[in-house]
């Protein structure tokens, strides 16, 4: 393999990458607040793309990705108001069945509104043949979009949750909810702002990412599945971890193709999946003490 | 208490089983497609296209004097549906044919039971084993791979195109293509280099169209009916791998055109001639019934025609055409489909026969191509 | 025992409406409506058996699909694949001296040999048991979310081998699938002429599934499944096998779906991959938990009437939005099942516009 190649390879597998991460997170964020995986996730990136598209439609690009973000946020706070919030201490069973059974409405929803066809946002700059050439190596422009919109993201993020007075209420409420109830916090509002920031950059995912992949009604559960892996492998609730698991998961796909047949490329998660879970559960990153893994 | 609760439950389902069913003085026609799960792209425009038909020979008085009642039912493309429903529709319904199912799987798993119902089935699904062995009651109207493959082949030899890769998705269609492709190369001296099927949910085929690259292929062939259609040609001008690339008659849908952009130009792909109708010389005796359904679709749903719906739109009219021909007799009726010859349909010039119960030739398809994000007849 | 007694009353009293409903039905000429109830009752038998392992030992299984499409498939491809070209070789020899083998003819007239689909069912059940051994003891080790997509994985893992290995027909699936001969003129075949029997044959073997889980429920094993589900640290502190009572439920379970697998695949007359799909598997978890957990009767009944209304094609294309909306509903509102009276009064507590207590 030339090193030409081997450079393609890593493209290809990075774009993948920080989507996957992204919906990690979007993952670790409810986790952290709540100790609810939403299954329901990878329907926030399909929304955002969804209905970015539809705005487009009238509206030039950058409000229609903010009106979707915003509509897609709107979405998680009512997921977690109407549905989440008022259950007292449910079980885990009855809440990824609760997740499960959301992220089933929202799909069917989306596929009565938008119909089974693929759609997608204009590329952001160039089209879809125009690509960079990086000594042999070629890149679509939007791939650095993709790569860079999602690493401003993650990087904001950590800073909002170190620096900001929300942001440290937020830690507080995952650290220890009744703790941070006796200080006055309304951990109630936090969980419901878990909820928004975790649909929005979803949603923002989304629709930095739909020029390359496209986004149908069905895109979700496949996200889900991939995004919850690397929550797993980089330790749940990390996201360092989730960013380094994201990169990994995506270049091992890229890479798989060039021993595995290309069918066998969305096993790969699975098998990553299930090794993590039955050898090493606390994941690459995370530690066995329950405290530093809630840490963000 | 739950025991009680039980009964009551039973006896209400009881009552609601024996409720009467209404007869009418209709020719019943069911119709198991998958509007809606995986194969919906196939399944909608089939629905629609049959929907609108039904409504359009009643408004007309119907055949003999009878309105056509249509009975869709979603299959979701799960066989074990379109099993029940097909059950459900030759015995309770007792319809007069069936038309779909739009997947090829769906389709195997109902043949027989539509041969032991004597039920006319016709199928809106590719496979060519739905009419090889020929089932006295099943018809189909698709063209058939082998044509479609052939096509492509001789184009290529015409490019003078010998080494090519070939990509596939994970569905039926994919699976069908794959084998006829295979088996055919040798016969115009052309070598596969490599073979992959790839996910029908795939997202991003970078990975693949490099290894391809690193082939040195020819040309691409892939053979798809999901819209990583589209995401094959715009990885390929993405990372530089400029070569022709020929795709298979499930291109047909101005959708995945639209969705491939500018890395759309320059596809080649055999199809019904539908899509191009306008370009047709007139001539062509195809033309006006094509520009009629492709109108009266278009005016209807407000979105573009695909060959898919074609199908269901052939399968309907060669039903009408048999009845009209021999009254309302089933038997007579599957005879009349039978020797049908020279019907004019959207999938080609139908001449069926006790051997072929598909009835379309390889001058079925037409080689077409993309020009400025239309479909356009390839020039020879 | 009085309460044993007590117990298996139900079960009576369901044969019994078993037949009034077949009687009922074919009076009133509607006897097609057997096909599906049919169909239902083959689903309901896994059914009752993730309802085990979820409602009483509390172990999600969002892979049970892949049990049954493993049952349905193995059988499926013994009794189609013509071994009739290896006929001569003596291991088949001496299997054929042995009865394993059925000659027939599919209705295009080619002969075919293949397993006698009794073995061939058989031969599926035990695979499965095995397989869930082998799945069971690392992913019972699991609790919670990481349970459930472990066996999530699990179940996606059967659909891509059925989707991507030509031998199970890929997209396609398998069809013509012979009649499965039990004893004597008991057969199981999607045959019209057969509806009664196999109406008759597939309930007979529901009733047996559900006396056998019964029974289980009462017994000791009953008590240290339900120990678990309340404490699994404090069951294992009393001396309870928890970790073998949960893998035994979990492969109890696997059998039953299996078994439904095989006897639905007869039926049908063929298999496609949509029965190992992600979204069945959640449909299964959905029904059991719209029954109520912890009760046979509930998901017996949900399992029949939701599966019969879906393969009649009533929910049109809402089928999935249906189930959606349906498990969303019992869930917030009742996550004990609906079939109880603690719901209904709540739900008229909503009407009257009695707020819920926030948490």
């Amino acid at each position: 393999m030339s090193l030409e190649l081997l450079l393609q390879y890593i493209v290809a597998g990075l774009t993948y990458g920080i989507i996957y991460a992204i919906v990690a997170i979007g993952f670790n964020i409810i986790y952290n607040t709540t100790g609810i995986i939403n299954f329901a996730q990878g329907e926030f990136v399909m929304l955002g793309g969804m209905i970015a598209v539809s705005f487009n439609a009238f509206l030039p690009l950058p409000l229609a990705i903010l009106g979707a973000v915003i509509i897609t946020m709107i979405t998680g706070a009512l997921m977690d108001i109407i549905f989440i919030r008022w259950l007292r201490s449910p079980s885990v069973l009855r809440m990824i069945i609760i997740t499960i059974g959301l992220s089933i409405l929202i799909r069917e929803v989306a596929l009565h509104i938008w119909g089974e066809s693929v759609r997608a946002l204009p590329y952001f700059t160039g089209n879809e043949i125009t690509s960079l050439s990086f000594g042999g190596v070629r890149v679509s422009p939007q791939v650095l979009w993709t790569v860079g919109v999602c690493s401003v993201m993650v990087a904001g993020l950590s800073l909002f949750f170190r620096y900001t007075m929300v942001g440290r209420k937020m830690r507080a409420t995952s650290d220890n909810r009744n703790a941070a109830l006796l200080c006055g916090i309304s951990t109630g509002n936090m969980v419901t702002l878990s909820f928004v920031l975790s649909a929005g950059i979803g949603a923002v995912a989304g629709c930095v990412v739909s020029p390359i992949t496209y986004t149908q009604y069905n895109i979700g559960t496949g996200l889900a599945i991939k995004g919850f892996t690397v929550a797993i492998l980089g330790g749940l609730g990390s996201s360092v971890g989730a960013v380094v698991g994201g990169l990994i998961l995506g270049i091992l796909e890229s890479f798989s193709i060039w021993v595995l047949p290309a069918a066998y490329k969305d096993a790969i998660a699975i098998a990553i999946l299930l090794l993590i879970l039955f050898l090493k559960p606390s994941g690459l990153f995370g530690k066995s003490d329950v405290m530093a893994l809630k840490e963000f | 208490m739950r025991v009680f609760r039980v009964i009551l439950l039973s006896i209400l389902v009881l009552a609601f089983l024996v409720s009467p069913a209404l007869a009418g003085d209709t020719i019943k026609v069911g119709a198991i497609l998958a509007v809606t799960g995986p194969a919906s792209f196939l399944g909608s425009p089939e629905a629609k296209t049959l929907q609108m038909l039904a409504e359009e020979v009643n408004a007309k008085g119907g055949i003999h004097g009878k309105k056509i009642e249509l009975i869709i039912k979603d299959s979701g493309a799960n066989p074990e549906k379109a099993i029940s429903f097909a059950k459900q529709l030759i015995e309770e319904e007792k319809v007069f044919a069936i038309i779909g199912p739009s997947t090829s799987g769906e389709t195997m798993k109902i043949k027989n039971i539509a041969e032991k119902g004597r039920t006319i089935l016709l199928s809106c699904a590719a496979a060519e084993v739905i009419v090889n062995p020929v089932a006295k009651y099943v018809f189909k109207t698709p063209q058939k791979d082998s044509f479609a493959v052939r096509k492509i082949y001789e184009q290529m030899k015409k490019m003078g195109i010998k080494k090519i890769g070939v990509v596939v998705g994970n569905t039926g269609f994919g699976k069908a293509g794959k084998k006829q492709l295979e088996k055919i190369a040798p016969e115009y001296g052309i070598k596969i280099l490599i073979s992959e099927v790839y996910d029908k949910k795939a997202t991003d085929l970078t990975a693949l169209v490099t290894k391809l690259k690193a082939k040195n292929v020819e040309a691409v062939v892939n053979w798809s009916i999901v819209p990583a259609q589209s995401i094959v040609a715009k990885n390929m001008k993405q990372i530089g791998l400029n070569v022709p690339l020929f795709q298979s008659h499930g291109f047909g849908n101005i959708k995945y055109v639209k969705a491939a952009g500018a890395a759309a130009e320059g596809i080649i792909f055999p199809a019904g001639r539908l899509l191009v109708a306008d370009v047709l010389p007139d001539s062509n005796p195809q033309k006006k019934v094509l520009l009629k359904y492709k109108n009266d679709y278009e005016s209807r749903y407000k979105e573009a025609v695909s060959t898919f719906g074609g199908h269901a739109y052939d399968a309907f009219m060669i039903l009408v055409r048999a009845i009209k021909e021999a009254g309302l007799d089933k038997e007579k009726v599957r005879d009349a489909i039978e020797n049908m010859k020279g019907f004019v349909g959207t999938g080609g010039i139908f001449n069926f026969s006790p051997t072929d119960h598909n009835g379309l030739d390889m001058d079925s398809f037409a080689m077409l191509t993309v020009k400025n994000g239309k479909f356009t007849l390839l020039e020879e | 025992m009085r309460r044993n007694v007590a117990g298996y009353l139900p079960v009576g009293l369901l044969a019994i409406l078993v037949f009034i409903l077949q009687v009922v039905l074919k009076t009133s000429g509607k006897e097609y409506f057997l096909t599906q109830i049919t169909m239902s009752v083959y689903y309901s038998i896994l059914i009752v058996g993730l309802c085990i392992l979820m409602g009483y030992a509390g172990q999600i299984s969002l892979g049970h699909a892949g049990f049954f499409a493993m049952g349905g498939y193995i059988t499926a491809v013994l009794t189609t694949f013509n071994l009739l070209p290896y006929a001569d070789l003596p291991v088949m020899k001496i299997m054929d001296m042995l009865g394993m083998f059925s000659r027939w003819q599919d209705l295009y007239g080619t002969d075919i040999m293949s397993v006698r689909p009794i073995y061939a069912g058989i031969f599926a059940v035990l695979f499965t048991i095995v397989a869930a051994y082998l799945i069971g003891i690392p992913v019972l080790k699991l609790k919670g979310h990481y349970l459930a997509m472990a066996t999530l994985g699990f179940g996606i893992i059967i659909y891509r081998v059925v989707l991507g290995t030509p031998l199970f027909g890929e997209a396609d699936g398998i069809s013509d699938v012979p009649p499965f001969g039990i004893i004597g003129p008991l057969r199981v075949s999607g045959d019209m002429s057969e509806r009664v029997m196999n109406y008759y044959i597939a309930w007979g073997l529901l009733l047996i599934g559900v006396l056998f889980l019964i029974n289980l429920v009462n017994s000791r094993v009953g008590r240290a499944l339900r120990a678990i589900h309340g404490a699994e640290d404090a069951a294992n502190a009393m001396g309870v096998d928890t970790s073998g009572y949960k893998l035994r439920t979990f492969i109890l379970s696997a059998v039953y779906a299996a078994v439904a697998g095989v006897f639905l695949t007869h039926y049908n007359g063929g298999i496609g991959p949509s029965e190992a799909s992600v979204m069945k598997s959640v449909r299964y978890v959905a029904i059991v938990a719209i029954g109520g957990m912890a009760n046979i009767w509930g998901a017996l009944v949900m399992g029949l009437g939701l599966n019969f209304l879906s393969l009649r094609g009533y929910f049109g294309s809402y089928d999935d939005a249906v189930f959606g909306g349906i498990l969303i509903v019992i869930m917030l509102f009742a996550p004990e099942g609906p079939l109880r009276r603690e719901f209904f009064s709540r739900i008229m507590g909503l009407v009257r516009g009695e707020k819920e207590a926030r948490g």
